[in-house]
């Protein structure tokens, strides 16, 4: 791990594989991420309806109703049965989910990613090391409070202050102060403590994550007799402690990245040199 | 075998640590937010909802802050509140100031719902009961000066039903009318097209959310007339028709000229008659 201070990482993978392949889910993602972005700014910026409404619940061509189900669960939970629109919606993007991967939401679809992914890296390039510590569990337990309190009151509490849904909304229709919340969120993962809002705090990863657990589409550490322990996955990992039990386990346990917190962003496949990680589906040992 | 052991009860002591770290900062966090969503469940009293919200409660737990009716009002009346404005976030509403809603036969806001959290059994836009308008400043009023204007009750799109003009006399000059608006809340939709009409710097006639707008009348509360009228006849002892004690071949007139005597004629034919009568 010594060796890993002073280098920077992701290095022997574009030595060896070459920049472009060694980046090639990071871009991937990052044009998913704007596409998307760009596809809700089609309409009010050009007029073009392609897709109309936000994340939270949208229609595509006039036809196809999406629904986010974390926010139709909370609907849920505040006691009231939405229309057939919305039901169906979320069932059709939960479906989605189920099969690429339940996070895949937070990597490859939600703008904040790029924010917390561009805190992550002035991390790496300041050399940051302190992080203020404090567990994973937390989001489980907020993605409870979201949902208990929507039921005690009878409101969707946690769209009072998700920044998640409020950024994207604000990005599409008009933007308030949502932006200090940018900032906010950028700090406190540079600053503060690593991967603190996409890996530690907000409820809706929480949520993907247990969707993410049955999902079918996992990352699978297929070679890892060839692991050389350069540590590189680790470090671009956004939730490093979902590899270890895929990469290092014995011969009889499974290669693939089980937990449901991996957000299937590939960015492992990016930097490693020996081409230990692919994407399978999960049923492949 | 004691030091593995020992490694257990250590782990599933870091374990139970951080459980109740998370669950205790997520409780705390949650005290907060809970304490936050009671005080933001109150809606500005510039804030119209879209049509179809019957129960500002019921609204909040089914909207899902999705802008569809936003986008599809024709009229750019709705917008979403964003962070920073102090109607509960991500939610429409308009101001009826600014723009007010224009009332759409086909009402594509409510049909552009995805959750029915605007109500889709909202098919008529005359049902729809956005807010009330109210007269609120009668001091500023020019009507109340006793100048005609009237403009509020000439853009009202359900005139004459929802906003009338009362006639009543003007102490001030003795001699002229007040031509008064007055809003009736069994057929104002609450569009806001008055408050936006209004002439004045600062509109003497606002639509305000109906639930601080309109009063209520204690439910043991029985109107006496409106009673008789369900029952066809008096409820206490029936109405005598009232009497008055008169001079002979006088009639009274309560809301008339008062005391009607008889015309004295001092004959009670006309003369052409007496010729023909010849007499």
């Amino acid at each position: 791990m010594a060796k890993n201070i002073n280098k920077v990482i992701g290095q022997d993978a574009v030595i060896k594989k070459g920049w472009l392949l060694a980046h090639k889910w990071l871009l991937l993602r990052r044009i998913s991420q704007l596409s998307i972005i760009g596809l809700f700014l089609l309409g009010p910026v050009f007029g073009i309806w392609f897709i109309k409404g936000n994340m939270s619940s949208s229609l595509v061509l006039d036809t196809l109703s999406l629904t986010d189900p974390f926010v139709f669960l909370q609907t849920l939970f505040t006691g009231y049965l939405p229309e057939m629109t919305v039901i169906s919606g979320a069932v059709i993007v939960a479906l989605f989910y189920f099969i690429l991967g339940g996070r895949v939401y937070c990597s490859w679809v939600c703008p904040i990613n790029i924010i917390t992914d561009a805190a992550d890296w002035l991390r790496r390039v300041l050399k940051i090391k302190t992080s203020l510590s404090f567990s994973r569990m937390g989001r489980y337990g907020l993605l409870l409070v979201s949902l208990v309190l929507a039921s005690l009151s009878g409101v969707l509490v946690w769209e009072l202050v998700n920044p998640v849904t409020m950024i994207q909304r604000e990005i599409v229709f008009a933007m308030g102060y949502s932006w200090l919340l940018i900032v906010g969120i950028f700090i406190l993962d540079a600053f503060v403590s690593r991967r603190a809002w996409c890996g530690h705090l907000c409820p809706m990863g929480a949520f993907y994550s247990l969707l993410g657990r049955v999902s079918i589409i996992k990352v699978n550490a297929i070679n890892r007799d060839s692991c050389n322990d350069c540590m590189d996955c680790y470090a671009v990992c956004p939730e490093p402690q979902v590899i270890k039990p895929a990469l290092k386990g014995n011969v009889t346990s499974s290669p693939v990245i089980n937990s449901g917190n991996c957000t299937n962003c590939a960015r492992c496949i990016d930097v490693c040199a020996e081409n230990v990680f692919t994407i399978k589906h999960r049923f492949i040992n | 075998m004691s030091s593995t052991t020992n490694k257990t009860l250590q782990s599933r002591r870091r374990f139970l640590e951080n459980i109740s770290r998370a669950a205790g900062g997520a409780a705390l966090f949650g005290i907060g937010l809970g304490l936050y969503s009671q005080q933001s469940k109150s809606l500005p009293s510039t804030a119209i909802r879209p049509p179809g919200v019957d129960n500002e409660g019921d609204f909040l737990s089914a909207c899902v802050r999705c802008g569809l009716c936003v986008r599809d009002c024709p009229y750019d009346t709705l917008k979403l509140s964003s962070l920073g404005e102090n109607v509960t976030l991500g939610t429409p509403y308009f101001d009826a100031r600014k723009i007010p809603c224009e009332m759409c036969e086909d009402i594509p806001c409510v049909k552009a719902c995805p959750t029915g959290a605007l109500d889709p059994e909202l098919t008529n836009i005359d049902d729809a009961r956005m807010g009330l308008a109210v007269l609120i400043d009668q001091e500023a009023c020019i009507a109340f000066q006793g100048l005609r204007c009237e403009v509020c009750y000439n853009v009202c799109p359900v005139r004459d039903k929802a906003i009338s003009i009362n006639r009543s006399h003007n102490i001030r000059t003795g001699k002229h009318a007040l031509f008064i608006p007055v809003v009736h809340s069994s057929d104002c939709t609450g569009c806001g097209k008055c408050e936006h009409a209004c002439i004045l710097e600062e509109a003497a006639i606002k639509v305000l959310p109906t639930k601080l707008a309109k009063g209520e009348l204690g439910h043991h509360y029985r109107l006496s007339w409106e009673e008789k009228d369900k029952a066809g006849k008096s409820l206490v002892t029936p109405d005598l028709e009232h009497k008055y004690n008169l001079p002979e071949g006088t009639r009274y007139d309560y809301e008339g000229e008062g005391l009607i005597q008889p015309e004295v004629t001092p004959f009670n034919e006309s003369a052409i008659d007496r010729l023909n009568k010849g007499r």
